[in-house]
This record gives structure tokens, sequence and C-alpha cells, in this order.
């Protein structure tokens, strides 16, 4: 392990230096956390494929889920003199002193996917997040069209108790079913955003609401754990798709395989592309001066069986996840 | 062992108390709770997801009940799991036939529990220590192995290790429970149990009275890690897919639960499997509860540490002879009123 991030540091070093020579129009530093998910690879995948498109020279510095490797990335790129900086924070706070010595040297700097918190909101020019709770809004949308006010009982497959995306999808599909008072959420319990956890929990859901015949939807917070809940639909002899809807969230590669077979029916896109509205407001931002918004939303695009899953999964099949 | 007398039932008592009464209570949040019929050709029931769900703990329970009666312990049974469930995965993807991915899977399962063994008897590292290092560079090989994304398979040969089933029953339960017949004829039809106990209470005395202690510790881990890859294995395939991140995130320390649970210290010594078995199948009758009850889960973590305390304080109470001492103050109470 000790060995494989020394090698990982000395080639991140080395693209640092191998990219100060390459001429470019714009020069972008970006300071990813590691690769803690598929998600997270394709986010990485996908900032170099929109860099490439905009001709950017774009320097990724993994940082291998630790806030003290972003900090000295951020200082090598402001060394460097790079045009401006992408972070995508691993945590929330503790960014103020490194964020001044990028100020003080000019260098603009972008969040991607996360925000920080700090007193001085000067010190970042935009944020490019996902509203969490919009995606989960939007699920909720989803369904209340879907059922067409049928009496319409949901189970709940959280995400980790206590996370952000967990609290936020899980208000705001809520919000989406609010004004339908023929969908009740009967069941929600935690699978932590895995595929295991989302298929016991699901056996569970399934034994006690009278195997399964009494549940219309189920509602994951991620794809992963709708995947896991579509095989224990499988095995208690439920066809997953039309006995009992499945929505999620996060729209990886899997679930549009799963809707292409009729077994999942919508998802919602936290789209892995932050790094492409990020240089577009940093270009605005180069040519006329103007501060973008504080903070960019990207779209949370909803994806259903009709929307040619198959295409969809082989065009992310690549990416990563 | 086999042969089921008085003492052990009595030595036995808290746990199977434990297990009736989470049974019952489970029993009074979800009436349906023993209802089990067939569902295309497999037992389908809430009993049987205690079984199927608990099998990849008692695998690894098996292993480490060996482990913790030598006085070690073995902390990368989770990240073992994930490198060969990972492992196997990417082989099947790439084309390899069933019977080499499942012996390259245990091989390599095998050849980390042997790592394991080294450390410990040949370099004298505390197990702990020696453990925790394959703990934290098991996921990051495993997440080398598979790229970091989750690799998925559909390989019915793979896929039915998980989710496929022999008269009826489930793959997972018939590979645990075959598991746990051998492991148990080994250990007590043969001497080595007994030796695996004096290792536990003494490893030098037992050295000087002729054992080689140091081969013993190796085949020990090396059984640890097997069992390990077998798990992983099983859960790998019963999502049809290896997840680096988090397969078997944690369960290492499930296993040392249900090793102590069952009655066996983690300062070597006496062991019973099949009580380790019967622990892991306490922690999972709990964990099906949980999610049968309905609570919010927010109480998941709490419920199951208030179970766990109260079944480790009734063992401690039973063992420490707590119900004869209990009587025994009460009589002589009783005599110094006159």
């Amino acid at each position: 392990m000790i060995s494989m991030k020394r090698i990982l540091l000395a080639s991140t070093v080395a693209m640092l230096c191998a990219g100060a020579a390459h001429a470019a129009d714009l020069t972008v530093g970006f300071s990813q956390i590691g690769s803690e998910s598929g998600w997270r690879a394709a986010e990485t995948s996908v900032s170099k494929i929109e860099a490439k498109k905009r001709g950017v020279d774009l320097k990724i510095a993994d940082a291998q889920q630790k806030q003290e490797n972003q900090i000295k990335a951020i200082r090598g790129f402001i060394a460097q003199g790079v045009d401006a900086i992408f972070i995508a924070p691993v945590v929330a706070t503790g960014w103020d002193t490194v964020l001044a010595e990028a100020k003080e040297a000019k260098i603009p700097v972008i969040l991607l996917d996360r925000t920080i918190e700090t007193a001085n909101d000067g010190l970042y020019l935009t944020a490019v997040t996902s509203d969490t709770v919009h995606e989960g809004k939007v699920a909720g949308e989803w369904l209340v069209k879907a059922v067409a006010g049928k009496d319409c009982k949901v189970v709940e497959l959280q995400g980790t108790v206590g996370s952000s995306p967990a609290i936020n999808r899980k208000k705001g599909f809520e919000d989406g079913i609010a004004s339908a008072t023929n969908i009740k959420i009967t069941r929600s319990q935690t699978g932590d955003f895995t595929r295991s956890k989302g298929k016991e929990v699901m056996e569970g859901f399934l034994k006690a609401e009278n195997g399964g015949k009494n549940i219309c939807a189920l509602y994951a917070h991620n794809d992963d754990m709708a995947v896991g809940a579509i095989q224990a639909i499988k095995e208690a002899g439920l066809k997953p798709g039309k006995d009992i809807l499945v929505v999620s969230v996060d729209a990886v590669p899997d679930i549009f395989k799963a809707m292409s077979e009729g077994e999942a029916n919508a998802t919602v896109e936290l789209t892995p592309n932050m790094a492409g509205p990020a240089f577009d407001a940093l270009k605005a931002f180069k040519d006329s001066g103007k501060a973008p918004p504080k903070w960019i939303q990207t779209e949370s695009k909803l994806y259903t069986q009709a929307d040619d899953p198959k295409k969809v999964y082989e065009e992310k099949k690549g990416l990563g996840y | 062992m086999i042969r089921l007398n008085t003492a052990a039932l009595t030595k036995a008592m808290p746990q199977l108390l434990s297990l009736m009464l989470i049974l019952f209570l489970n029993y009074l949040a979800f009436p349906g709770f023993f209802e089990i019929r067939l569902q295309d050709g497999r037992l389908f029931g809430s009993l049987i997801d205690v079984l199927n769900r608990g099998a990849p703990v008692i695998i690894l329970a098996i292993g480490m009940t060996a482990v913790i009666a030598s006085r070690g312990v073995d902390l990368s049974v989770g990240a073992v799991m994930a490198v060969s469930g990972a492992l196997a995965a990417t082989m099947t993807v790439a084309g390899y036939p069933l019977p080499v991915v499942i012996v390259a899977a245990l091989g390599t399962g095998l050849a980390c529990g042997l790592w394991n063994g080294i450390l410990v008897a040949y370099f004298d590292l505390q197990p702990i220590v020696a453990t925790l290092i394959l703990m934290v560079a098991g996921r990051g090989i495993a997440q080398l192995i598979t790229e970091g994304s989750i690799v998925t398979f559909t390989e019915p040969g793979l896929i039915f290790f998980g989710t496929g089933s022999f008269a009826g029953i489930p793959m997972p339960i018939l590979i645990a429970v075959s598991l746990l017949v051998v492991a148990i004829a080994v250990v007590r039809r043969t001497a080595i149990g007994l030796l695996i106990e004096s290792i536990g209470i003494n490893r030098s005395a037992s050295s000087y009275a002729g054992l080689n202690s140091k081969l013993l510790l190796l085949v020990i881990y090396g059984f640890c890690g097997f069992c390990a890859s077998l798990a992983g294995i099983i859960i790998a395939a019963d999502i049809r897919g290896a997840d680096a991140n988090n397969a078997g995130l944690w369960l290492e320390l499930d296993a040392i639960l249900a090793v102590v649970v069952g009655g066996t210290s983690l300062f070597g010594g006496r062991f019973s499997i099949l009580m380790s078995a019967l622990g892991a199948v306490i922690i999972q009758a709990m964990n099906t509860g949980i999610l049968l009850s309905g609570f919010p889960p927010e109480y998941n973590l709490i419920l199951k540490a208030l179970v766990i305390i109260v079944i480790l304080l009734a063992q401690s109470f039973s063992s420490l002879g707590g119900w004869a001492f209990l009587k025994g103050e009460f009589r002589s109470k009783g005599g110094k009123r006159q």
C-alpha cells in the first residue's frame, strides 16, 4: 500500500513536470479526492475528456482521500503558476489558509462536487455541485406520474445513516411525493449505499410486506442498492420493474443494463461532468472578467426506459464507473 | 463435541437462551418470521434469510475460532474476502473456466493466510499487528484487481455459489454447514484441536513438549485465510459482482464477535467451533430482526450494542458460576436471619 502510494505520488509528480513543458491556452490544476468509488473514477475521466475538448491542459493530482495531500497539490499548482485550480474537497473545513495563498497569487479556485465551510466565500470563484435534495425530488415526481393516482406503498433504501446525500435524497423524495396522498413510504432502512446490503435489506422488506405483494415501488438512494434489491425481488418470485417499480439515483452503467432488461424503471443522474460547467464558467470569467454565480447547479437528469438505456449503458461503460 | 452431553448443553445455555429470545422477539416484531415456503425450488423465509445471510460470517468464524484459540486474531479476513471476490470476478469476466477461477480465488486466500502465519509464527510479530498489515493492504490489492470499479459477471456457475440451491437449501448454507462438519471432525476426531488449545494456553511450553508450534500456527492462519476466500466467493456470487470497496467491510469484527459470543476466550485455549457458528447465527438473527422490525435505521447500531452487552454479561455471569452463587447467597442470607 505504502509503496503503491509512493508510485502514485511519483507518477503524479512526473505528470506535473511533463505537463509544465506542454504549451496550451489554459492550464488548470485539479486536486481530485482519490478513487473512493466508481463515480469518482468516472468524474476523473470525464474531466479529462472535457479538458481535451476545450484544449485545456488539465493536471490531475490524486489525493488518496487525504486533505494534506490536497493542500500540498494546491501549493504545487500555485508554485507552477497555473491559470486556475479545481478542487474536489475531501472535507468541508480547513481550506482558508491555502485558498488565501491562491487568491494572493491571483489564481481562481473552483470547487467541484462538494462545497466547503468558510467565513469568506470570496476565497473561491464558484462551486459546481449537484443539488442532492433536487435529485430526490425528481425521483419522487417521476413516481407520482408513474402511478397516476393509484395507491402505492413505497419502500426506501437509504444511504449511509447521517451522510448528507442520504439525508437530502430522503428529504427531496418526500417533497416530491408530498402532493400525492396516494403514495406512502411504509418502510425505510439503510443499505449503506452497497449492493450486498441493498439486497439483504430488500429481502427483509419483501418478507415483512407479505412476500412483497404489498410493495408497489422501491426508491433507492443510489443505483448500487437498487441493483442488489432487484436481485432480491427476482429471488422472491416477483418481477422488478413491473410488480415493483424501481427508481434510484446516480445513473451508473449497471442500472441502465437493468433498465434495458425492464428490471428498473428510472434513475436520476448525478452527473460526473462537473468539470465541463467549471471550464465554461472559468472561460467566461477570463474573457469578460465577470464573476459567475457562487453556485452552479448541475442538471439532475431523469432517465427512464424510454431513453434507450442500452445506448446510454454503452456510452457510460468506458468511463471507469 | 458431536455427542451432546448435559454438561456441554449447560455451558451453551446462555447462547441458546439468547438465540431463542432473539428469535421470539423477531416473531413478536414480525409474526410471519417462522414461515417457510418453496420459491422457484428454493426454501424462502426469514429463518432461511438468517442462515443464508449468516453463512459468510459462520465461515469466517470457523477459521477465526482456530486463530483465536491459538491466542491470535486475524484482522485481515474482510480484506481477504474482497481480494478473493475481486479475483474471482475479474477472472470470470476474462473468460477463465470456473474450476480455475475457484482454485485461484481459494488459493489466493490460502496464500494470504499463510503470509499472516509466516509473520506470526516465524517472525514473531504480534497477530494483531501482523494481520493489520494485510487488512489495510488487502483492500488496496482488491481495488487494484478491479481497477476501482464494481466488476459484474453473468457466469451461472459462479453465481450458483451465492444464489443456487441444492434440494431446496441455498448454497451458502450448504457450504457453511459442510465446512462446519469437516472442521469439527478434523479438530475433535484428531489431536489437532488439543494441540491448538495447547499453543493457545502456553506456546513455549508446547514447543518444549515437542510440538511444532510454528508449523501448526502456519496451518491455522492458512486455514483462516482459506475460509475468508470461501466467504468472499459467496458474497461476490450473491450480488454477481465484486465490490472491492465494500465486500467484507468490517466483517472481521463480526467474525471476532461471533467467536466471543460463542464463548471462546480471546486469551486462547479452550474453543468450540460449533458455538462460534451459533454466535454468528445469533448476530445475524439480530440483524434480520432489526430489518424486519421497521425501526428507523438510526437505531440499528444501538439495538445491536444493547443485545451484545446483554449476551456477554449473561455469559460472563454464567461462567463465573453466577446462578450457583445467587442460590448460595440466598440460602446463607436465610440462615443469618434466624
